[in-house]
């Protein structure tokens, strides 16, 4: 239980000047999901790439249930399973023989190889649609039988490059408990991702990358402890009201509030009752907020709280925060 | 808890060998382009009535006016260079294929299985081979249909259609390089005209390099193109031979044209292979 299913010790990519990786640690014990979060380009696809063997690392070591990744790719490949952020098929085959082309391509015996992708179209809610050209499949669909063409040999070790973007709500939920039944057989899991939530919701450990580097590591719960569960936000009219709430809610939360123009944004371990509270101190300076959302904190809070800065570097401070509001509302 | 799944991929596949490994790989990639190219035959369409409609532009609009020295009608000259430059403008599918495949990370996909490493190039530049193999078959048939003949025999014809395909195998992997290095089908495709323009143009495919100002007649004499087509007329008696001198022998013409496709092979497969083993 307590063997790593992978070990990285001191993992360096660069780019020509692009410093993709600067020296990442991290080991993932086995029949457990390991979660690498970071926003776009802070490293989490290079790392993928060097454990699935597709590129080689510039310094430093890898290796997968104890085979080096450089050393010794054709072990790594045999017991790995890969599905991408690009769900990686072949659009002109059936979803049949898209997986029958890769059971043939891992080596599995020929009966093995119907059988693997009749079981796999099954399991994914595909066997209907097994048989049209991939084309026609919808993004959901299509990311199913990514993730089904990654299990056809059965590898015990899974690498999942951010799964669920670009997912509607009910696919994503769907991915998520295919993962859970993988983990539940043994299976280890690594997998990158951009959002706080998936990551929460699936990972026993996380370690957040930026720039090429950890910033932070630990469990979800050791993570939010320093963040708190609940993210208050208010937009106000102006600077200038929003500096006035900003003094009126001093002390009102046990993280202090702050301001980005006329944006106030607030975390908390207590949750609705801080609410309460602001909304009574908000109304007792007779101060009304534009707008106020509440949700979970998200991977730009923890960037925030950790390096002071937003997760992506946001050409105009205000259209970002409109858009984090938006998306607060939407219930992202 | 700790039911630790073991993979289903064999270490090693029982009765074959290495090399046997790598080929069924190669197969399966070759059926999977395959596969591809079928359920998508107005690609297979418009790439077949491009070099037809070459075929009746010169045949009867520009072929009255372009003599032949000693005396060969102008189809049967013409027949060999559009061989030739069928099977050069289909190598373009290589470099679209590859590309694409790039592009939507397929290539990532099988670059992370335990398949054999040359098996992705090996499938597609086969691939692509079978399909020149029936565009070969029939562009001889609309060839013959407007009154092209072989005058040697159906031997040595076909030992002629073999050295178009061995060259069209050859400039695949020019293509594979060249898809590889964009990833991009768009630009794959934009890229390789002018690549091929020169090449199959500026040759002997279409008209006598005699007829062509002094530079432009030294390129055209000496690139694979103008190689490969002459070899394909010496072998169907269409060599064009002006009165007083003496032609080439056909086995000199031939060697010449498989020296150019070993020499494309042996240059571009490793540059493509590079370039595949970097491909991300």
């Amino acid at each position: 239980m307590s063997e790593n299913a992978i070990v990285v010790t001191d993992l360096q990519k660069r780019y020509g000047e692009v410093v993709a990786l600067d020296g990442i640690s991290f080991s993932v014990p086995a029949g457990t999901v390991f979660g690498l979060l970071g926003p776009n380009g802070a490293g989490k696809t290079t790392a993928i790439r060097i454990l699935t063997t597709i590129i080689h690392p510039d310094g430093g070591s890898a290796s997968v249930l104890g085979h080096d990744v450089v050393r010794d790719p054709d072990a790594v490949r045999r017991i790995i399973g890969l599905a991408g952020q690009y769900a990686a098929v072949d659009g002109l085959l059936t979803g049949r023989e898209n997986l029958r082309m890769i059971g043939r391509l891992t080596h599995l015996p020929p009966e093995q190889v119907r059988k693997r992708a009749d079981e796999l179209l099954v399991q994914f809610g595909l066997a209907d649609a097994g048989d049209r050209p991939v084309r026609t499949y919808s993004g959901g669909m299509r990311r199913r039988l990514d993730l089904a063409a990654a299990l056809v040999h059965r590898p015990p070790v899974l690498f999942l490059d951010e799964p669920t973007t670009g997912l509607d709500p009910q696919s994503r939920q769907d991915l998520w408990g295919m993962i859970r039944e993988l983990v539940a057989d043994g299976t280890t899991v690594l997998l990158t991702t951009q959002y706080l939530d998936e990551a929460d919701r699936l990972a026993k450990e996380i370690v957040v990358v930026d720039q090429g580097r950890i910033i932070a590591e630990g469990t979800p719960a050791e993570l939010k402890a320093k963040l708190g569960d609940t993210v208050i936000e208010m937009g106000f009219a102006d600077d200038d009201t929003a500096r006035k709430a900003e003094t009126a809610l001093e002390g009102v939360s046990n993280e202090r509030a702050e301001r980005e123009s006329a944006l106030i944004r607030l975390s908390s371990s207590a949750g609705a009752r801080v609410l309460v509270d602001v909304l009574r101190r908000l109304d007792g300076a007779g101060l009304v907020p534009a707008t106020l959302a509440v949700r979970e904190p998200s991977l730009d809070d923890v960037f925030l709280s950790i390096t002071g800065k937003h997760a992506e570097p946001a050409p105009e401070a205000e259209p970002k925060d409109q858009k984090q509001l938006a998306r607060a509302g939407g219930g992202r | 808890m700790s039911a630790v799944a073991t993979s289903l991929a064999p270490r090693e596949r029982h009765g074959v060998g290495r090399l046997g490994e790598a080929t069924q790989d190669s197969l399966t990639v070759v059926w999977r382009n395959l596969m591809g190219l079928a359920r998508t035959p107005q690609l297979l369409v418009f790439s077949t009535i491009q070099p037809v409609i070459f075929v009746l532009m010169f045949r009867y609009v520009f072929g009255g006016a372009i003599k032949i020295p000693g005396g060969i009608p102008y189809v049967d000259y013409l027949m060999p260079g559009i061989f030739v430059q069928t099977v050069v403008f289909g190598s373009m599918g290589t470099a679209i294929g590859l590309a694409t495949d790039m592009q939507t990370g397929l290539l990532e996909r099988f670059r992370s299985l335990p398949m054999a490493r040359s098996a992705v190039l090996v499938g597609r530049t086969g691939a692509d081979l079978s399909r020149n193999v029936f565009v070969a078959v029939l562009m001889a048939i609309v060839g013959f249909a407007v009154g092209f003949r072989v005058h040697t025999n159906l031997i040595e014809f076909l030992g002629g259609m073999g050295v178009v395909l061995l060259f069209g195998y050859a400039f695949s992997w020019i293509f594979a390089t060249v898809g590889l290095a964009v990833g991009n089908p768009e630009t794959a495709q934009a890229a390789a005209f002018p690549v091929m323009a020169p090449l199959v143009f500026a040759s002997s495919a279409f008209v006598d390099p005699r007829s062509m100002p002094h530079w432009l007649a030294v390129w055209a004499r000496n690139q694979p193109v103008s190689a490969t087509a002459n070899a394909v007329r010496a072998l169907a008696g269409s060599y064009p031979v002006p009165p007083g001198t003496i032609p080439p022998s056909t086995v000199s013409l031939v060697l010449k044209a498989v020296a150019w496709c070993v020499g494309i092979l042996v240059v571009f497969a490793p540059i493509a292979v590079r370039r595949y083993r970097k491909a991300v």
